[in-house]
């Protein structure tokens, strides 16, 4: 019994402060959604409304609230694969046994994780400039017609997500790299001795020795890439015509650009249970297939 | 083992203690420690570069007030005054847009200021210009004191307006159709007009023509429907639909001020700051190409937007008189000419406009003759979300996915459902204590 008190004595400045920082908003944050909190409240207390669910029941009845849901889905399905095979290309190629100045490449192609976003969009933004853009002139030497990646509403989006790609997977990549030397060199030694090439070599065995590996940095980027906020905040504030509108940009709009924080505590309870149902059925996935 | 746990209930009491020093500490350094005599000021965007240099010869006309300018951007300015409010530490003065007044108005956070008007030497009501004074006032009560007025109208090519057999600009929807539909070549990609579709203020801009105001019953109601809205709707949607204007947003606009120079566009609806935009970007020798014009009436006759900024007191200001007498400084006729030169704004009373260069400068003439004929928006809180809504419904029908009917049918809806919060306080007076 002693025993278990010293450990919840050890445990309890952490548990104070997740109960004070987490805990205790997040319960804040769920009443606060299920009443009408905004400017009007803010003035006085006695304007509160307790509205149950219609926070929740208004928003899925709002076209926007969709359509933001929509773009978070497409930059997670694009994003997501697209960001994990570069990473995974990038930690395959640096793990080569032919590949010299190997830190100073893991480094340079780190370096985008540890920048600012705010900085790297001012580049960013330059290189696709319709008319003086790196991209476009680029683009313009074989013959293809100047875009306009952040001002046409087909292309802001794929803009958005090559610009997070580059922006997320230095951190994957580490995490990969760790992954591959894992890998016993003695497999690989009696799939050459067999006769195996280099394409079936990574199908059966870095593949499946990097199961787990896939599983988490899959579920982190998951849950990574449906908060996306900070890219169209800099790049497009969420337009054009809101085709980068993500979820968390509805929320941020709703509570702290019109002060709505009963419907802006309605999409983040939202957007949470999605993102906990999609990493869960992932989860699921993935202790199936490790399974069999 | 009792011996370690008593050790870590020590230990833990000791840094329970100390948490509390710091954090006592911390609330002590957030609390105002400013002295008596320290006003705060706050300024958005540009404004306050240029009123640090006013701001020398008011100290020293009153040495016992030092003032503390503080400039936001304007993206974030808003976020941070209600921020202030709810932490209790808003500046004793601020610079605040007219259409977010009735915003603070209704969180009962800024000093009604009737009486220091009444009683003040400088100040004087009459000499405003009217609808730019009664954005003021809420409820027949005034809250700030305009400090520089904003109008959009028409910057136009007088010499491609001249080719194309027009000598003076449009007094009325009809002719300016005549106009943009003589000046658009599509096929050379040039237009009559640029309107971004992500901007509100020119659709916003010819509705507050019409005699009909956009929200109905005590801003109960979007009016979106009206006959008037719906014309001003249909002028805005046709302009597009018969390609006098690209449908672009400001962001693939990119440079307008070069564009407009090159004769891509043949007029440009914007601002008084775009005068000097266009001074610094366009050769010196071209001034004469592009002159300003009163926004045309739907059946002649200038009016526009009321826009701008005012001087406001803060309820919580513990420093009332000083920041009176900031407010009184800087309306004075002679101050306002200086920041004008400084900046561009424009002053918003009317004996400030009677000398220095703005008495000469041809470019602002047509600014002071709209400034006689604005009209201010819907004074209600929600007034900047409601106009972001009409913009992007707006917009789908500029797309052709709405017609006007459904689209001023879609603007009341959204209208009515971001008004549902007011029209239950308006209705419920018993749990108010103010006016929202």
């Amino acid at each position: 019994m002693n025993r278990q008190r010293a450990a919840w004595w050890f445990l309890a400045p952490a548990l104070v402060v997740l109960g004070i920082f987490f805990l205790l908003p997040v319960v804040a944050a769920l009443g606060l959604s299920l009443t009408d909190y905004d400017l009007y409240a803010l003035a006085d207390i006695r304007h509160l409304r307790f509205v149950a669910l219609d926070n929740y029941w208004d928003l899925l009845h709002q076209h926007k609230f969709w359509s933001a849901l929509g773009h978070t889905f497409y930059f997670v399905l694009v994003g997501v694969p697209l960001s994990i095979m570069v990473s995974l290309g990038a930690a395959l190629l640096l793990n080569s046994p032919l590949v010299r100045f190997k830190t100073v490449f893991r480094t340079a192609l780190f370096a985008p994780v540890v920048t600012t976003v705010v900085a790297v969009a001012v580049v960013w933004r330059y290189i696709f400039n319709t008319k003086y853009g790196l991209l476009n002139y680029v683009l313009g030497e074989v013959g293809i017609h100047p875009i306009d990646w952040l001002g046409d509403p087909h292309w802001a989006m794929p803009s958005i997500i090559v610009f997070a790609v580059w922006k997320n997977f230095g951190y994957n990549m580490i995490i990969f790299l760790a992954g591959l030397q894992a890998i016993p060199k003695d497999l690989y030694e009696a799939a050459r001795i067999d006769g195996a090439s280099a394409l079936q070599q990574f199908r059966h065995i870095t593949l499946p020795m990097l199961g787990p590996t896939l599983l988490m940095v899959g579920i982190l980027t998951v849950s990574g890439y449906f908060q996306l906020f900070a890219e169209p905040y800099v790049m497009t504030e969420g337009g054009p015509l809101q085709s980068t509108t993500s979820v968390l940009y509805l929320m941020y709009d709703e509570g702290f650009k019109w002060w709505n924080f009963g419907a802006a505590s309605a999409v983040a309870f939202l957007l949470f249970v999605i993102m906990f149902v999609v990493t869960a059925v992932m989860l699921r996935l993935g202790r199936r297939g490790g399974m069999a | 083992m009792p011996e370690p746990s008593r050790r870590v209930n020590a230990t833990m009491s000791r840094a329970a203690s100390r948490l509390l020093t710091i954090v006592a500490l911390m609330l002590a350094g957030c609390s105002s420690s400013q002295d008596a005599h320290t006003l705060t000021f706050w300024t958005i965007g540009r404004e306050g570069e240029a009123v640090v240099k006013l701001l020398p010869e008011f100290e020293r006309e009153y040495p016992g007030i030092q003032v503390k300018v503080q400039q936001m951007p304007l993206t974030a300015a808003h976020q941070k005054l209600l921020t202030a409010f709810a932490g209790n530490s808003t500046p004793d003065v601020t610079q605040l847009g007219n259409t977010w007044l009735p915003e603070f108005v209704a969180l009962r956070a800024l000093e009604p200021l009737q009486q220091r008007v009444a009683a003040s030497t400088v100040v004087k009501p009459a000499d405003y210009f009217d609808h730019i004074w009664s954005t003021n006032l809420i409820d027949g009560s005034l809250y700030g004191v305009p400090w520089y007025v904003d109008t959009r109208l028409l910057f136009y090519r007088r010499d491609l307006l001249k080719a194309a057999g027009f000598d003076a600009p449009p007094r009325d929807w009809a002719q300016w159709r005549t106009m943009l539909a003589a000046l658009s070549h599509p096929d050379r990609g040039s237009y009559g007009i640029l309107l971004p579709t992500n901007e509100y203020e020119q659709l916003m801009s010819l509705a507050l023509q019409q005699p009909e105001s956009m929200l109905r019953d005590g801003g109960r109601y979007g009016n979106f429907r009206s006959a008037g809205f719906k014309r001003a709707l249909a002028f805005y949607v046709d302009t597009f639909r018969l390609h006098q204007a690209p449908a672009i947003t400001a962001v693939e606009a990119g440079n307008p001020w070069e564009e407009f120079g090159r004769g891509v566009y043949a007029f440009y609806f914007s601002g008084p700051w775009n005068i000097g935009e266009f001074r610094q970007r366009l050769p010196a020798d071209r001034e004469n190409e592009w002159a300003t014009a009163a926004l045309p009436g739907p059946d002649g006759g200038a009016s526009g937007a009321a826009g701008g900024s005012s001087l406001v007191i803060f309820r919580r200001s513990t420093h009332k008189d000083e920041a009176w007498a900031l407010i009184e400084y800087l309306s004075r006729p002679d101050v306002q000419q200086r920041f004008y030169d400084l900046l561009g704004d424009m002053p918003a009373r009317r004996s400030a406009w009677d000398g220095g260069s703005l008495r000469t400068d041809p470019k602002v003439q047509a600014f002071r003759e709209q400034l006689e004929h604005v009209k201010a928006t819907p004074p209600v809180p929600e007034w900047e979300q409601i106009a972001n809504e009409m913009q992007l419904v707006a917009a789908q029908a500029v797309a052709g996915e709405l017609t006007i009917d459904e689209a001023a049918a879609e603007i009341d809806r959204r209208a009515d459902r971001i008004l549902e919060k007011r029209r239950w306080i308006l209705d419920h007076p018993h749990a108010t204590t103010g006016s929202p």
